[in-house]
């Protein structure tokens, strides 16, 4: 295997900011229109390998998940370059899409429609014929501990942990190579997350995939990730592994440095804060 | 070939998808079709009175069959109009606009999808509708061209189809107030195009306007063709227009729409739900 195919994700000093508004637009002055950019993801580079479970930590608003659109071809980064096994996000955007699914902290989905009506419906978009769809569906979904009653009932009549179980089993029924978990655990009860969290582990025991997930959760990151990169004000201020990163900070208080006491020292932040860009 | 097969799928996953849909709101769909007959059969009572009002004697059956078909061939229009237009605007109501987005489908297979939906939904309404309206009124469709009729149906579907099209751009650019900007050129369209009159009524500079739109070709045709039983040969005209408007506006509306997905994706207008 050439030195390429073993690095899943390539970003390359990635910039991308928006204008926020800040009083009344004018659609016909194009400065000075109440409007102050504010960057959201700040020259960022990073490499992730064939395999490996990264994790982004970071603050609300430091820009995770825009650095996650970027990747899922939903945002033009402003600067710089993504490739995803090669491809570049922006010039070969199909290919990128044949490779990737994401799951976001909003599961979004037809709340109408059934979970297998919902996966039938995404797995023939990535091209699957309905049969073979409903055969994986209900396996992912039995797997992830969902009922067989609920398979066949509107999501909205579903707690939002099993409706981000059925957005899980949603992405991998496409079999992406890269899976991007946008804050999957975010908001679900500690038996939900405990669920979602053994998922992801049996996703990175047994099958190929390359795993990017965004999370709040000091544990969960500890936990399924090989290496960590904090993300705070759209920069990174560390990468390493998880040991490697509580071996930047000194021992305090006479107990081992946890990840929040790196992120403290770091950042100077909590990990949680309510500051939304 | 593998590559087609997948564009169908990912194609028919919208109709699929739309149809659950229309089974899941069934309660609004009655409505929306009780509203719809209701509706229609309000102005095709006009036809039926206007001798009583005016006291004038005139061919009342001509009259009713004239509002009847500009009431059920603008339902029809304006439903395509709707479905392909709504295209970002349902996913934007449901949130699921970004993961549509991140599909691996091309937006042509994404706007073939929706309209063949709209125009197997649009058909399906409008034939209910007619089917009701026929209990109450005796219908003379002896001298009618049906083919012609037909053929008019399926170029105007097409010019329709473009301007829906260029239509669904405002809910990409305009998350809050987009769909509803797609109500003002509806409204704009019934207002010219003669639906329930003839053109020759409006004010002259109103006139030029109705040339302009697709759905006066449609209804001029459409009523030649059903009240007045002219051949197809005689229709070529408004045929060619009304191809030509979905020639130009089709692929129009496809290159609009690639240049406002690439606004919204740099602006960050996907993620925000109206």
């Amino acid at each position: 295997m050439s030195a390429m195919n073993h690095i899943a994700l390539e970003i390359l000093g990635v910039t991308k900011q928006f204008a926020k508004s800040n009083g009344v637009r004018w659609p016909w002055k194009r400065d000075g229109n109440g409007h102050k950019p504010v960057v959201a993801v700040d020259h960022v580079s990073l490499q992730i390998r064939r395999g490996e479970v990264f994790g982004i930590l970071g603050p609300n608003g430091s820009g995770k998940s825009t650095l996650v659109r970027c990747i899922a071809t939903l945002l033009l980064p402003d600067k710089g370059g993504i490739r995803v096994f090669g491809h570049d996000v922006l010039q070969e955007e199909m290919a990128v899409k044949q490779l990737i699914n994401r799951v976001s902290v909003e599961a979004s989905f037809f709340k109408k429609l059934t979970p297998m009506e919902n996966l039938i419906y995404g797995a023939r978009l990535y091209g699957l014929g309905a049969r073979q769809a409903r055969e994986r569906a209900l396996e992912v979904l039995e797997r992830l501990g969902l009922k067989r009653q609920a398979i066949f009932q509107p999501m909205e009549e579903m707690s939002r942990g099993m409706q981000q179980k059925v957005a899980i089993a949603r992405a991998f029924l496409t079999q992406p190579i890269l899976l991007l978990l946008d804050e999957p655990t975010t908001g679900l009860d500690p038996r939900s997350k405990r669920e979602v969290q053994a998922f992801v582990e049996e996703l990175r025991d047994t099958h190929d995939a390359t795993i990017l997930l965004t999370t709040h959760d000091m544990q969960e990151a500890e936990a399924l990730c090989d290496r960590i990169a904090i993300l705070d004000e759209g920069q990174v201020v560390a990468l390493d592994t998880p040991a490697g990163l509580k071996a930047l900070v000194a021992r305090t208080n006479g107990h081992e440095p946890t990840l929040e006491d790196v992120f403290m020292e770091l950042t100077g932040k909590r990990l949680v804060e309510e500051k939304e860009t | 070939m593998t590559q087609l097969v997948s564009e169908i799928r990912a194609s028919y996953a919208f109709v699929e998808r739309n149809f659950n849909l229309v089974k899941r709101y069934w309660g609004w769909e009655l409505v929306w079709l009780a509203y719809s007959i209701a509706n229609a059969l309000s102005i095709t009572f006009i036809g039926a009175g206007t001798e009583a009002v005016t006291g004038q004697a005139i061919d009342t059956g001509y009259m009713i069959l004239y509002l009847l078909v500009g009431t059920l061939v603008w339902h029809y229009l304006a439903v395509v109009f709707e479905n392909v237009s709504e295209l970002i605007a349902w996913e934007r109501w449901e949130g699921t606009i970004e993961y549509t987005f991140m599909a691996p489908i091309s937006r042509s297979t994404h706007m073939v999808g929706q309209t063949l939906f709209s125009l197997v939904y649009g058909l399906l309404h409008t034939g209910i509708i007619l089917g009701m309206v026929a209990l109450f009124f005796n219908l003379d469709l002896s001298q009618a061209n049906l083919l012609g009729s037909f053929l008019m149906l399926v170029a105007g579907s097409l010019s329709f189809i473009g301007l829906g099209i260029v239509a669904s751009v405002m809910p990409l650019l305009f998350p809050e107030r987009g769909a509803q900007m797609t109500h003002v050129i509806q409204a704009l369209l019934l207002l010219v195009s003669g639906v329930y009159f003839p053109i020759s009524v409006l004010p002259g500079w109103m006139q030029p306007l109705a040339r302009l739109s697709p759905a006066t070709y449609v209804l001029e045709g459409m009523r030649a063709a059903l009240l007045d039983g002219v051949s197809t040969g005689a229709l070529l005209g408004h045929l060619g227009r009304l191809v030509l408007i979905g020639v130009i506006a089709i692929p129009l509306g496809l290159a609009v729409f690639r240049q406002a997905e690439k606004y919204a994706k740099r602006t960050g207008k996907l993620k925000r739900s109206g």
